[in-house]
């Protein structure tokens, strides 16, 4: 699986490089900046941009912007954004756009080393990874809706599914069973009226499309 | 001190003391520019005297305008006198904007302007009078104390010849001394008044010190108050930059070791494992310190981001509520932020709420914060340090802090802020 990485602090990008060739990835390129970055996935072609928010030049949010050009250029292309603080509106502009092979993680999640492998993958194969704080901050933001409707476990459980879990992976979580989970999973989209579609990741893309406030 | 007893007291003001001879020169160097002001009014009528109305008009307003003029400098030059003489600095009265003929019209209604014209048109010609009094105590009383220096001159058979008129020539001489003796007393008290009223009408007017000295401290303080913030920022972006990414890549490295080490010792592997744990932990403990700090997020993308940060992690049901169109200043965030994070901690930790409205709303020139909970109430600023700690900041920017918390809830606390300081 091939990466591209932009990241400017040195040391980080130094252990990403090492983190991703150690664990069987490829590292195409590794960049400083923004700009950089684009450049290279043109080069590339990698299934995956891990991307820093916060780069050179204006230490701002240049890496969620370049995300967005990404997400319309090349869309095959997964991209997981790491970033020292959650700002939700930064992950609701990149699920605006796309639902599917993104990621957005708090930067100290790297550490976590098996998990965080766990959300590279999922995000290069099309998949999610939201940080559990981004998640509690969209729902914190949508506590108004017809989510004030769903029992605690549902919550917990939507939490999960929005942070791209799988059945197995919420019922290992909760400690209950998958056939559980599934009734939860089951009993949420009734509550939230969604409506059945196809696809993999059906689940989590109705999930993330109703955090947006899209449904 | 000698000077403290009577007679010392007596012998400091001699005739022949240098403070007597000071006073006296005060008082004279005074009088010649205390006496202008009536002098100029008074020259066109000692020359002419018209009678229609348009000269006498002209010989009154005339003079008065250049009166009206020569304040400024002649208030400087008595400055520079009581500077001189006495080592009394009067502070320099507030510039008058609009050059020398300008300036003074404007001024008309300036309460500045009419102090001096009492100075120079109605106290300084009285303490002229003074100076004039101290002078003919001197000349008086030594010509009359000489007097029996000079009777042997004056023609026999006069009143005050020599001879035959011991007792009036000794009740003149007594006169004269009397008079020497007062004559420094007389300076000291125009001096004394002198300076007094230099200090009340020539310098800058006490209200008008006090008030520009209040708005001097309270910019000082707003610069203390932002000096101390922008250390703060300081602080977290210098850990951002070093520990945190440091620490970043040192729990990444273990991580990594940890996960594709083979082969290694049972013990050594648990030792890498407690490393990896304390790294993350450590991470953790810093991210929660940068938080407190001041967060990143704050300065780039203003309070309901930040708010809403922290209104995910307390492990309670937050409703939150930011309408605040256009930002505060970075100082009065970063205290609306610490108002609303602590507020939280401390429902947390001892409200037992079960949902906390949290609200922030620009109103003007004001922020308004409120955290309401409904939880068992009974808050005192008084025995937390907590809530203390919370008003004396809200207090470091000019802000209102307020809380009513009966026992048994609900709990409500209102702050007020100023957007700017």
């Amino acid at each position: 699986m091939r990466v591209v990485i932009a990241e400017d602090s040195v040391l980080l990008r130094a252990g990403l490089i090492k983190l991703l060739e150690t664990s069987g990835f490829e590292v195409a390129e590794a960049v400083g900046e923004a700009a950089g970055l684009l450049a290279a996935v043109d080069r590339h072609r990698p299934d995956l941009a891990i991307v820093d928010v916060r780069m050179p030049p204006g230490h701002t949010d240049e890496g969620v912007r370049a995300a967005l050009v990404l997400r319309r250029e090349h869309p095959g292309v997964g991209v997981l954004l790491l970033s020292q603080y959650v700002e939700e509106r930064y992950a609701a502009d990149l699920l605006s756009a796309h639902t599917s092979g993104v990621g957005y993680l708090l930067k100290d999640r790297v550490a976590d080393v098996a998990a965080f492998l766990d959300a590279l993958r999922r995000v290069a194969a099309g998949g999610t990874a939201l940080d559990p704080e981004v998640v509690s901050q969209l729902l914190l933001r949508r506590q108004s809706d017809p989510l004030d409707r769903l029992t605690p476990r549902e919550r917990e459980v939507l939490a999960l599914m929005a942070e791209g879990r799988s059945n197995a992976g919420i019922a290992a979580a909760l400690v209950v069973s998958e056939s559980a989970v599934a009734k939860h999973i089951n009993g949420i989209f009734a509550k939230l009226d969604l409506p059945h579609a196809e696809g993999d990741h059906r689940r989590v893309l109705a999930v993330l499309r109703f955090l947006e406030g899209g449904t | 001190m000698a000077s403290d007893t009577l007679p010392g007291r007596v012998l400091a003001r001699a005739p022949w003391s240098p403070g007597a001879w000071r006073d006296t020169a005060h008082a004279a160097s005074g009088a010649p520019l205390q006496l202008a002001g009536w002098t100029i009014m008074a020259a066109p009528w000692l020359v002419w005297t018209p009678v229609s109305t348009l000269p006498v008009t002209a010989a009154l307003l005339l003079p008065a305008l250049l009166v009206l003029v020569l304040l400024r400098p002649a208030t400087h030059a008595q400055r520079e006198r009581m500077w001189a003489m006495l080592g009394l600095d009067v502070p320099a009265p507030a510039p008058r904007p609009g050059g020398p003929l300008r300036g003074p019209l404007r001024a008309l209604r300036t309460e500045d302007l009419w102090r001096e014209v009492r100075y120079h048109l109605v106290v300084g010609p009285l303490l002229a009078c003074g100076a004039v009094g101290v002078l003919l105590a001197w000349t008086a009383g030594a010509a009359l104390a000489a007097v029996h220096a000079y009777a042997w001159a004056l023609p026999p058979g006069g009143p005050l010849a020599a001879g035959g008129h011991a007792v009036r020539l000794g009740l003149l001489t007594a006169a004269g001394a009397l008079l020497l003796l007062a004559a420094p007393w007389l300076a000291a008290g125009v001096r004394a008044l002198d300076a007094r009223a230099a200090v009340r009408l020539l310098g800058p007017d006490p209200a008008a010190a006090l008030a520009a000295r209040v708005a001097d401290l309270a910019g000082k303080r707003a610069d203390v108050v932002d000096a101390a913030d922008l250390e703060r920022r300081r602080i977290e972006r210098d850990l951002h930059d070093g520990a945190q990414q440091r620490l970043v890549s040192l729990a990444l490295n273990l991580g990594i070791a940890r996960a594709t080490l083979t082969g290694v010792p049972d013990d050594a592997m648990r030792a890498i494992v407690d490393a990896h744990e304390e790294a993350k932990e450590a991470l953790a403990e810093l991210r929660d310190l940068i938080r407190g700090l001041h967060p990143a997020v704050l300065e780039d993308r203003g309070l309901d981001a930040a708010l809403s940060g922290v209104a995910a992690r307390v492990p309670v049901k937050v409703r939150l509520a930011v309408d605040v169109p256009e930002r505060a200043s970075s100082t009065v965030e970063a205290v609306a932020y610490f108002v609303v994070s602590e507020a939280l901690t401390n429902v947390v930790r001892h409200a037992g709420a079960s949902v906390v409205d949290v609200a922030v709303r620009r109103d003007g020139a004001r922020l308004l914060v409120t955290v309401a909970d409904d939880g068992a109430g009974g808050a005192d600023p008084a025995r937390g340090t907590g809530l203390a700690g919370l008003a004396r900041r809200v207090r470091s920017v000019d802000g209102t802090f307020r809380i009513v918390s009966p026992a048994g809830g609900p709990t409500t606390l209102t702050v007020e802020l100023p957007c700017a300081l």
